[in-house]
């Protein structure tokens, strides 16, 4: 963090708790068959995410579903321009999804970018009946077609802002801020 | 860690950080080879040229399927069949496959130093298949990479190499690799197959194939060239396999978890017994499946370099 960057709190750990309950819920509500669920995270954050809808659902419908990790590194469209060095992350979907009704998880939508990469990644490992989409934060400012069916919170922000998702699995504590230029904004 | 290197050209001048950057890619590879589509997008457009001025099938292969995984489009050279037989010199078809806007050569030649040398020249990434008998990088990073995955750690380990360690390529790079980790190496051969020096590698020599196998928690087992031996320094074959020979009986002295490695080939019969070659100590195969993430690796790593001028911090 640089010095003229001020934080701003914005989710509390209670704050993420309580909303992965909500959006649990509202899965298991939509879905038709608990049987087809599964859950995929995408490297790093939407993996920890991810595991804790899991262990909800255990909880509340003593069902363990499937859990796959996806590291979309290999599919990303700028990798020519990315620096300094993308590093690959583990892909493992032990599971069959054909025919199953994936949750893909993630952290923060922003452009859309790495959801598009990780629809093509997902495809690569067979046909899924259907796709759904969980982000924690919307933030806007997409780049390509792509919508969350399930959004923790909707944060305005402006481009030279830059939304920051701790968790306790990766960073030893729950935590959602903003990171911004205070003086200019 | 940022990577910077365009060329792969040995393990001799990576630091010990840059190995395990790449052996830790090659982890993240493995998974693709195992999917229903086995192919991901990382080099889709870029084309890679396979120019073998010396025989290969696993070599050739595997970089080819890697490649081929990564969506890369391959070309293969065959020497007997190209303009090298008019002549043309290595810089020269380097440079002719260069202008065809190809974006990685892996070269192997029977020259100490031809990729570092083809590389000096152009500016496309190169990646040393093997160069005489200086070194075959990717080989040593599959082995190691195996080796890691059998045991979970290199620091510590004992690996003894047996062989031709004057001739072999294979044998250097993996004395590099394997000893920047912090892993015990231990040559052993007969006298006359034993580099001058050796032992500046920091390397233990030892004669016997007894002493060999004592507290190895490896051993990798080099295929005797005999098509580089013009005086057939080792007049019998059979007495070679009767003083270094991998046997079971020898396997039974040894650790009784030891692991069994041979870059292939293999002579049957000569360099290990095809009990052991078959057995259960043998990971010859599992090498040649991580052959394939090890250059999946080695491809995307240089692929991805960062100019150096180009980066500041």
């Amino acid at each position: 963090m640089s010095k003229d960057k001020k934080s701003k709190i914005i989710l509390s750990s209670q704050d993420i708790n309580r909303i992965l309950y909500r959006l649990t819920n509202q899965i298991l509500e939509q879905s038709l068959d608990i049987n087809d669920l599964a859950l995929v995270g995408i490297q790093t954050r939407g993996v920890h995410l991810a595991k804790r809808v899991q262990n909800i659902i255990k909880e509340i419908r003593a069902v363990e579903l499937p859990l796959g990790v996806l590291g979309i590194t290999l599919y990303r469209d700028d990798l020519t321009v990315v620096g300094p060095r993308p590093v690959v992350k583990k892909t493992l979907i032990n599971f069959d999804i054909r025919a199953k009704e994936i949750i893909l998880v993630d952290d923060v939508l922003f452009t859309g970018r790495t959801i598009r990469a990780a629809l093509d990644e997902i495809m690569d490992f067979g046909r899924p009946k259907r796709i759904k989409l969980l982000a924690l934060i919307d933030r806007g400012h997409r780049e390509l077609p792509i919508r969350a069916d399930f959004v923790g919170k909707n944060i305005p922000t402006s481009d030279k802002e830059t939304v920051e998702v701790k968790l306790k699995e990766a960073d030893g504590v729950d935590e959602v801020s903003i990171l911004g230029k205070n003086d200019l904004v | 860690m940022i990577w910077y290197r365009k060329d792969l050209l040995g393990l001799e001048e990576l630091s010990r950080e840059e190995i395990e950057v790449i052996l830790s890619t090659a982890e993240s590879f493995k998974e693709v080879s195992t999917r229903e589509i086995k192919k991901v997008p990382a080099l889709r457009g870029k084309t890679v040229v396979n120019l073998f001025y010396e025989p290969s099938t696993r070599t050739r292969i595997s970089f080819e399927v890697a490649a081929k995984r990564l969506s890369a489009d391959v070309i293969n050279v065959g020497v007997d069949v190209s303009s090298v037989k008019k002549g043309e010199t290595l810089i020269d078809t380097g440079r002719n496959i260069e202008a065809l806007k190809a974006d990685i050569i892996i070269v192997r030649h029977s020259a100490s130093g031809a990729a570092a040398m083809l590389a000096k020249h152009v500016s496309v990434n190169v990646i040393n298949a093997g160069d005489g008998w200086h070194e075959h990088p990717t080989q040593a990073l599959l082995d190691i990479l195996t080796l890691k995955e059998k045991t979970g750690k290199i620091k510590g380990l004992c690996v003894c190499i047996v062989g031709d360690i004057g001739h072999s390529r294979v044998a250097r790079s993996n004395i590099w690799g394997l000893t920047k980790l912090g892993a015990r190496v231990k040559v052993c051969a007969p006298k006359m197959l034993i580099p001058a020096e050796i032992e500046k590698m920091g390397v233990e020599v030892v004669n016997s194939i007894e002493e060999g196998l004592v507290g190895a928690d490896a051993v990798n087992v080099l295929r005797m060239q005999f098509e580089r031996d013009e005086k057939t320094a080792f007049p019998q074959q059979l007495e070679y396999f009767k003083n270094y020979g991998i046997t079971k009986e020898r396997l039974e002295k040894a650790s009784k978890n030891i692991i069994v490695m041979h870059p292939g080939p293999i002579n049957r019969g000569i360099e290990m017994s095809s009990e052991v070659a078959d057995g259960e100590n043998s990971v010859i195969l599992e090498q040649v499946t991580n052959g394939i993430a090890a250059r999946m690796a080695v491809l995307f790593l240089v692929s991805q370099a960062k100019d150096k001028d180009e980066i500041v911090n």
